[in-house]
Parts: C-alpha cells; structure tokens; sequence
C-alpha cells in the first residue's frame, strides 16, 4: 500500500487511537462546526475513510506567524494527528528539501492529484510593478499563485495577510498587495483570517472539508459561520461589564486588573468575528483581552488601516475633526457676518427712502 | 473602505463641520440684526428685561392653569423625549467616548441596559407625540415638512441606536455604521431645520418675556 492509499482510520489505528477518541473528535467538529450531534457519526466514519489529502501550501509576503500557531496548536491532540495526516507536500517553512527539489515536489503534487488538492495560502500577493516585490525560484508569486490553483479542489487562505491583505495591504501599500481571495476568482476560497487565526478554525475547517467533502458555510467574507458566526464581544466574559458601564480606563488600573470592560482603551471586539473568545488559545488556555489587551480586530479586513488600536470604537477615526470644525466655525462666523452687513444695509436703504417722499407723490400733490 | 470606515471618518467630520458652520451662522446673523429701538415708554413698576425675561423662560416651562387639559400631555411628553434624548446623549458610555474624543471632557456613564430602557421610552414617546400632531386638527393644521422631517430625523439615530445594541436586523458593524450616518444627517439638519430650537428657544421666550413686560403685560 503506498503512502496516498493509507486512510485516516487505519493511520490512527496505527497510532494507537481509539474508535471512541475519534468519535469524541468528531462531536467537537460538529459542535464548532455547529452540526447537529447526528454528525458527528457520519464525520467519524468518514474521517475513518478519508485518504491522504494533498495540500499545497504557498507562502507569500508573510511573518510566518500563521504557521508557528498551527504547529503549536494543542499538541499531541487529534486535531494534531488530523495535520499531521495531512500530505503538505510543499510548505517553505516544513518540507525538508529546498531549490529545485521543492519545486518539484510541487509540480508532481499538482499532477498526481489534478483538481484534487487543496492550495493553502498564508501571505498576501504583491501585485505592484509585475509583482517583482516577491518571488519564489524566480517567479512571482501572483505566476505562482495562478498555475497553483489552476487544478485545485479549493483554496483556503489562512491568515488575514492571505485573506484580506493583512499589514502589507495597508497604507502606503508600498507593493500593491492583495488577498489571495480577490486573485482567486474561478475556485471556492475558504478565509480563515486571524493575524494568526484560531489553530482549531483551522483544523475543524479541514476536517469538515476532508469528511463531508463540501465548503462549509461561508459569511460575507468567505469565513466559516462556525467559527466567525459571532462577535468576539458577544461571547467576551467582560461582557456584563460593559453592559453594568464598568470600563477599565487605562491598561493595568484597578479596572483593568478587576477585569473590566476594554472597550474605552480601544477593543474592536465588538465588531470582530472570531473564535478568540470561545476556543481560546493554547488549549483554551487564554486570549488576548484575558491577558489584559483589548482585541485588534485582526480578522477583520484593513484592521491596520482603522484608526489606530487604542482609539474607542465609538471615537471618530479622523485626525482633521478639530481643523474641519474650527474651519467651519470660522466659515460661518463670516457667513453670518456678510448676512447682518447686509440685513443692516438694506434696513438703512429702506429707513432713508421712507424718509424722503416719493417724487411722484409730490408732484401729484402740487397738480 | 467599508462602511463603518467610513461614518466613524469622513462621514462624522463633516456632519460636524456642517452642523457648526449652520449653527455658528444662523446664531451670528441673528444677534448681529440691526435692533429695533423700542420707543415706547416703559409702564412703572416692571422688572427690567434680563429678569422679564428670565421669568419668562421658567414661566413657559410648564402650561397655564386655563390651559393644563388642553396641553398637559404635550407638555409632559415633550419632557419625556427631551429628558430621554439628553440621557441617551450624554450618559451611554460610547456616546461619553465619542465627545471625549471632540473635546477631551468626560464624566462618568449609566449602566446601559438603563440607557437602552430609556432609549425605548424615547422611542415610544416621540410615536406618541407624532400620533398626536397627526390627529390634533390645530396642530396638523401649522404642521410643516420641516416639523415632520425634523421629527423622523430625531427618531431615526434612536431607532437605529436600539438597533445596533440589540444586534437586530444586520451585523453589528453595519448597523454601528447606519447609526452614525443617522447621527450625520441630525447633525446636517440640525441647524436648517426646527431643531435649532435647542439654541434658540431661550432666546425667543426671554425676547418674548421682556418685550411684553416693558407693556406692564403681567401672567
């Protein structure tokens, strides 16, 4: 049996896995998934069935930061085995070969699995000047990008470099970048944004896709509804606080230590669809307003470019409010100037022409 | 840019710009007028004009006896919305952060479940003044589209205020944006239309109150 012919089932029977350890994985995925509990027998047995999937996975103009939070996910957990099972037969950071040899690598996996694989995006495109800001053995990434997704299954994008942009889409964006998703027209695109995203967005994602053979439910964004369906705000445990009006004013004042609201010091969980709040981080562990940060809304699309992190969502983003007010209060002081001149002139006109009479009047009189 | 980006942005600076400029105008060219010199001889024994007219002011706030059946519940509906419209203004915790970020001032919010309890209050007492205005025949009568502009105006960034609290009807960030355009166009309005009233009513009624008090008119 070769190494693509090897099921899910068989490799975790190999590892010592459980039937039942694979069925309470697989009611996790239908719960975030938000499945009914029905499913997770069938996600099971086909999870069981499932091959090797192949994933091709592109690196673009990124930190790297998406692939050190998925290779730090809850390790050794089945979602891990489940990543692991995966055949990622190009990954920069991951594959153990380089130059040519990689290439290659990536070539016969288009090949073998035309229209099969799954591409996996991290980073976005620069597009700027033929896209010379960015390439890999020679080439674009926007040409790699194209030949890549040619003959894919799906795309999923992972990181909001790859989904939206990300921090080289902001301004000035000096090198034109843009998502993988606004590249990519004629595939499904699946977003799992995060500045890294959720390891377990992630990885449930793939699960679903790999047991049910379809694209899970995709909000406006092409984020999937179970894990961007709610506010971060909407499941914050600070969430009474802001509804009792307890706000920390400042990072580490009594409030803050009290575990008060962080909306004044400038969190975006309010409008920021993800995760964050439910699955937590690091085994759900923790995550970024339990650590005492407001969120940065850094799922969100342009969260960079949304004036400024520690500003209130209830502020206005704009640095000129004081100039366009203070020019309009000038504005209109004269506005109202010109209008008593002129009220004043016309009050005088009529005063002195009720003071003379009407020469007409006068010579009537005289006749 | 979305939506949201662009009503906390360029949307809010200039409703405010425009809101100043109207209001700054209107007031300047007002006090600005050329005056009337009043050439009558003042009756003896009535206060001067500051006191007539501050008198006038207070007196106004609350109707005459002859009158209480007729204009109690515009008087009182009129406190409730108006009370209503100043706490949701000045004392929901966003709002509080949205002027400090004008001028640097704050003070300390309601709770906001009490504030969204008021909001509806506000809501359901400006339905009751316009179900009024319809079906008094006097008042429908000196009813303009300015008044009822005015009205809708007023309504609209509670209505839509409520909305973005209570998630109803569209994602929060769409509504959060619907609401600040709401606001934008309040403040567009605001000093073209009848709810300049807010500066000018206490001028109007002191005026009043002086000019009919230097007549020995006496309440």
């Amino acid at each position: 049996m070769t190494e693509t012919d090897t099921t899910l089932g068989a490799e975790l029977v190999r590892r010592g896995v459980s039937r039942r350890a694979l069925l309470q994985y697989a009611s996790v995925v239908a719960a975030q998934m938000m499945l009914p509990a029905s499913a997770a027998r069938t996600i099971a047995a086909e999870l069981a069935k499932v091959h090797r999937q192949s994933v091709i996975w592109l690196s673009f103009q990124e930190c790297t930061g998406c692939t050190e939070s998925i290779t730090r996910s809850f390790s050794p957990t089945l979602e891990d085995l489940i990543f692991n099972f995966i055949s990622l037969d190009y990954h920069h950071t991951l594959q153990a070969v380089s130059g040519e040899a990689a290439e290659q690598a990536r070539e016969t996996a288009m090949k073998e699995n035309k229209g099969k694989y799954i591409v996996v995006c991290d980073g976005s495109v620069p597009t700027l000047d033929g896209g010379v800001y960015s390439t890999i053995a020679g080439r674009t990434n926007l040409d790699l990008l194209h030949e890549t997704v040619e003959n894919a299954f799906a795309v999923v994008t992972v990181g909001t470099c790859a989904a939206f942009g990300g921090i080289p889409h902001a301004k000035p964006n000096p090198t034109g970048a843009e998502s993988v998703a606004s590249l990519v027209k004629d595939k499904p695109v699946i977003n799992i944004s995060g500045c890294p995203p959720v390891p377990e967005a992630m990885t449930g994602t793939i699960a679903y896709v790999l047991s049910l053979g379809r694209i899970p439910d995709l909000d406006h964004l092409g984020r999937p509804m179970a894990f961007f369906g709610e506010t971060i705000h909407d499941r914050c445990y600070r969430r009474p606080f802001y509804e009792k009006g307890y706000f920390a004013k400042s990072f580490d004042d009594e409030g803050a230590r009290q575990g008060w609201c962080l909306y004044e010091v400038g969190c975006k969980g309010p409008v920021t669809y993800n995760a964050c709040a439910t699955v937590k981080w690091n085994s759900g562990v923790s995550f970024p307003i339990q650590s005492g940060h407001g969120c940065l809304g850094c799922s969100e699309p342009d969260f960079w470019d949304r004036g400024g992190f520690y500003r209130p969502l209830a502020a206005s983003t704009s640095t000129k409010t004081g100039m366009y007010v203070g020019g309009a209060a000038a504005a209109g002081a004269l506005a109202g100037l010109v209008a008593t001149t002129v009220a004043r002139k016309r009050k005088s006109a009529a005063v002195a022409s009720m003071a003379q009479p009407a020469p007409e009047k006068a010579e009537s009189k005289e006749g | 840019m979305e939506l949201l980006d662009f009503a906390r942005g360029p949307a809010i600076s200039v409703a405010l710009a425009i809101f100043v400029f109207g209001t700054v105008w209107r007031l300047v060219a007002l006090f600005g007028l050329p005056r009337m010199h009043d050439l009558s001889v003042p009756r003896p024994g009535t206060p001067g004009p500051i006191v007539a007219g501050t008198k006038e002011i207070f007196r106004r706030m609350w109707p005459r006896h002859e009158f209480s059946q007729l204009s109690m519940f515009s008087f009182l509906n009129g406190y409730v919305f108006h009370i209503g419209l100043a706490i949701i203004v000045f004392a929901f915790a966003p709002h509080i952060l949205f002027l400090k970020g004008l001028t640097g001032l704050h003070w300390p919010a309601l709770p906001n479940n009490v504030v969204y309890a008021v909001g509806a209050i506000t809501v359901i007492s400006l339905l009751a003044a316009l179900i009024h205005r319809l079906t008094s025949p006097v008042l429908r009568l000196i009813s303009t589209m300015n008044d009822y502009f005015s009205w809708f105006i007023t309504l609209l960034p509670v209505v839509t205020g409520l909305m973005a609290a209570s998630h109803l009807g569209a994602r929060y960030e769409t509504l959060l944006a619907i609401h600040i355009l709401s606001v934008c166009a309040l403040l567009i309005w605001f000093p073209f239309g009848k709810l300049m009233h807010a500066f000018l009513i206490f001028i109007s009624r002191g005026t009043t109150g002086a000019f009919l008090a230097r007549r020995g008119i006496q309440f």
